[in-house]
C-alpha cells in the first residue's frame, strides 16, 4: 500500500487533508480547514467535562470533513455501529479491500499518546492503513511518525462512552467529483466563517469571547478553581493541537493560500492581520500561565481585558474579512 | 522578584526562529505541529517540543485530577468511601462522566460511593463499572 503520513496541527484537518491527498487531491491542512470554515469560538458553559466549561476555538466535531463534501462534489460512507465485534469486522474488511478508514476515537484509551495527553475526549480522529498480525497500522496526524495499536485497545477507543460518543465511527470518500476547488468556493467559504466568528447568539463568535470574559472578570482571586478555569481556556487555545493561537495561525496559513485561490491578492494581507492577532492570543495565554504558575499574582479583570480586547479586535477583522470576500 | 509591572510580559512573534522548543515532558518525547512564519512571511509547518505555557496549563490540570485520586486513596484506607471513587479519579473521571460511562444515573454512583453501599453491589454491577474504568472486577474492589 502506497501511504503516505503526513504530521499536522489538528486531528480532524490532518486526517481529512491526508486522506484527500491520498485520493489525489492537492490538499493541504490550512486549506480543509478554512474551505470548511473551521474557525470559531465558542464558550458552552452548561456543558461541563472535567468540571470545567466547554471552550472552542473551532467548529463543532465533524463539521472539517462534512465542509469540504461541497467544494470537493465528493461524497463520504459514515458508519457506525452497534457493537465493538462488528466495527471491527467492518473495519478490517475495508482494510482488505485496500481503504485507508477515517475514523474517531476517545485519546484516553489510546496507548500511544503520552500519558498526560490523554483525556477524555471522544471526538478524536485517526486513519488506520494497514493491520500486521493483532496491530492496527495508525496514521495518527497528530504524531510525527505513524503508530501501531493493538486491536482490544482500538476497539475500547472506538467505543468509548459519554460526550460526543464516536459509536465506532469511521469514514472514507466513495467518489469525488473535483479536484481542483473553484475560487467562489473559497469566497464563500470565508463569507461563512465571517458569519460564524459575528454570529446573533451570545455564546458564540466575538459573544463568546466576550461572554467568556465576564466570567473571568468575576472569578475568585483567592479560589484554587480559578487557576483551573484559566487554564481550560490556555489548554483548548494551545495545547490541544490547534497550530497554535487557538487556530488562528493554521486560518492564516489558509488565507495566503486563498489568495491565490480566490483570486483575492488582498487576502495576504488579512493573513498578516490575523497572525498578529494570533501572536496576542499567545500573549494572552503567557500571561494567563504565569499567573497559574504564581509567577506573577492572580489577576482576573487583567485576562478579562485581553480576551475583550481580542474580541475587539477580531470583531473588526471579519467585518472587513466579509466585505473582502464578497 | 522582577519589576513590579507585570503588565505585558515579553514574547517573541511567532516566527520560524522563535519556534518554542522547551522540551516540555508532558509531550514525551513527541513533537508538535505549529505554525509560522518563514522567512518570506509565509504560515508554514514547523514541528515544536514544546512550549513551556502549554506544560504549565497540561501538569496543572493532570495534577488536579492526580490529587484527586490520592485524597480518594486516603479516604478509601480511613473506610470513608470505597474503592470505585479511587479508580474512578484515577482513570481521570468524575461522577458525570462516570455515570455517563457505566449508564448508571449520577445518583447511583453517587450512592456507590459510599463503602458499605459498595460492598452490596451484585457481580453484575461490579462489571459495569469495572467495563467502563478499564479494569477487572478483582481489581475494582480494592486499591492497587
Amino acid at each position: 500500500m502506497n501511504f503516505q503520513h503526513q504530521h499536522a496541527a489538528h486531528c480532524e484537518s490532518g486526517v481529512i487533508a491526508s486522506l484527500l491527498r491520498h485520493h489525489g487531491v492537492p490538499m493541504t491542512e490550512s486549506l480543509a480547514f478554512g474551505l470548511s470554515a473551521g474557525l470559531s469560538f465558542a464558550y458552552l458553559p452548561f456543558i461541563k467535562i472535567n468540571g470545567q466549561p466547554l471552550i472552542a476555538y473551532r467548529s463543532l466535531p465533524r463539521s472539517i470533513i462534512k465542509g469540504l463534501i461541497a467544494p470537493l462534489g465528493a461524497r463520504f460512507r459514515f458508519e457506525t455501529f452497534a457493537t465493538p465485534e462488528a466495527g471491527q469486522r467492518r473495519l478490517d474488511a475495508l482494510l482488505s479491500s485496500g481503504q485507508i478508514v477515517g475514523l474517531q476515537a476517545s485519546v484516553y484509551w489510546l496507548p500511544y499518546f503520552p500519558p498526560d495527553m490523554r483525556f477524555h475526549f471522544n471526538a478524536h480522529n485517526l486513519l488506520v492503513y494497514g493491520k500486521e498480525g493483532d496491530d492496527y497500522l495508525v496514521s495518527d496526524p497528530v504524531f510525527e511518525e505513524p503508530m501501531r495499536c493493538a486491536s482490544s485497545d482500538l476497539a475500547r477507543a472506538r467505543f468509548a462512552k459519554g460526550a460526543l460518543a464516536p459509536k465506532g465511527l469511521l469514514y472514507y470518500p466513495t467518489s469525488i467529483a473535483r479536484h481542483q476547488v473553484e475560487p467562489a468556493a473559497v469566497r464563500a467559504a470565508i463569507r461563512k466563517n465571517c458569519r460564524a466568528m459575528l454570529p446573533p447568539v451570545p455564546i458564540a463568535g466575538v459573544r463568546g469571547m466576550r461572554l467568556l470574559a465576564n466570567k473571568v472578570q468575576r472569578l475568585p482571586v483567592d479560589n484554587p478553581a480559578s487557576a483551573s478555569f484559566l487554564g481550560n481556556i490556555v489548554r483548548m487555545q494551545e495545547e490541544i493541537g490547534t497550530g497554535g493561537a487557538g487556530f488562528r495561525f493554521i486560518y492564516a496559513a489558509f488565507l495566503q493560500e486563498a489568495a491565490t485561490l480566490a483570486e483575492l491578492p488582498v487576502l495576504t494581507e488579512f493573513a498578516e492581520r490575523l497572525t498578529t492577532i494570533g501572536d496576542n492570543w499567545r500573549v494572552l495565554a503567557l500571561k494567563t500561565a504565569r499567573m497559574i504558575k504564581g509567577r506573577e499574582p492572580m489577576d482576573p479583570p487583567a485576562i478579562a481585558t485581553r480576551l475583550r480586547e481580542q474580541a475587539d479586535h477580531e470583531e473588526i477583522f471579519f467585518r472587513d474579512l466579509k466585505l473582502a470576500a464578497r | 522578584m522582577r519589576g513590579a509591572d507585570h503588565s505585558t510580559p515579553t514574547l517573541r512573534e511567532m516566527n520560524i526562529e522563535s519556534v518554542p522548543q522547551e522540551r516540555n515532558a508532558t509531550l514525551g518525547r513527541q513533537r508538535k505541529v505549529v505554525y509560522a512564519r518563514d522567512t518570506d512571511g509565509r504560515m508554514v509547518i514547523a514541528a515544536s517540543r514544546g512550549w513551556e505555557v502549554e506544560e504549565i496549563v497540561t501538569s496543572h490540570a493532570v495534577g488536579v485530577l492526580h490529587a484527586q485520586a490520592v485524597a480518594a486513596r486516603e479516604r478509601v484506607a480511613a473506610g470513608l468511601t470505597s474503592p470505585l471513587e479511587f479508580w474512578m479519579y484515577e482513570r481521570r473521571m468524575d461522577i458525570p462522566l462516570l455515570a455517563q460511562t457505566s449508564g448508571f444515573w449520577q445518583w447511583r454512583v453517587k450512592r456507590h460511593l459510599r463503602p458499605a453501599r459498595f460492598a452490596r453491589l451484585s457481580r453484575k454491577q461490579l462489571e459495569r463499572y469495572a467495563q467502563a474504568l478499564g479494569l477487572s472486577s478483582a481489581a475494582l474492589q480494592k486499591l492497587p
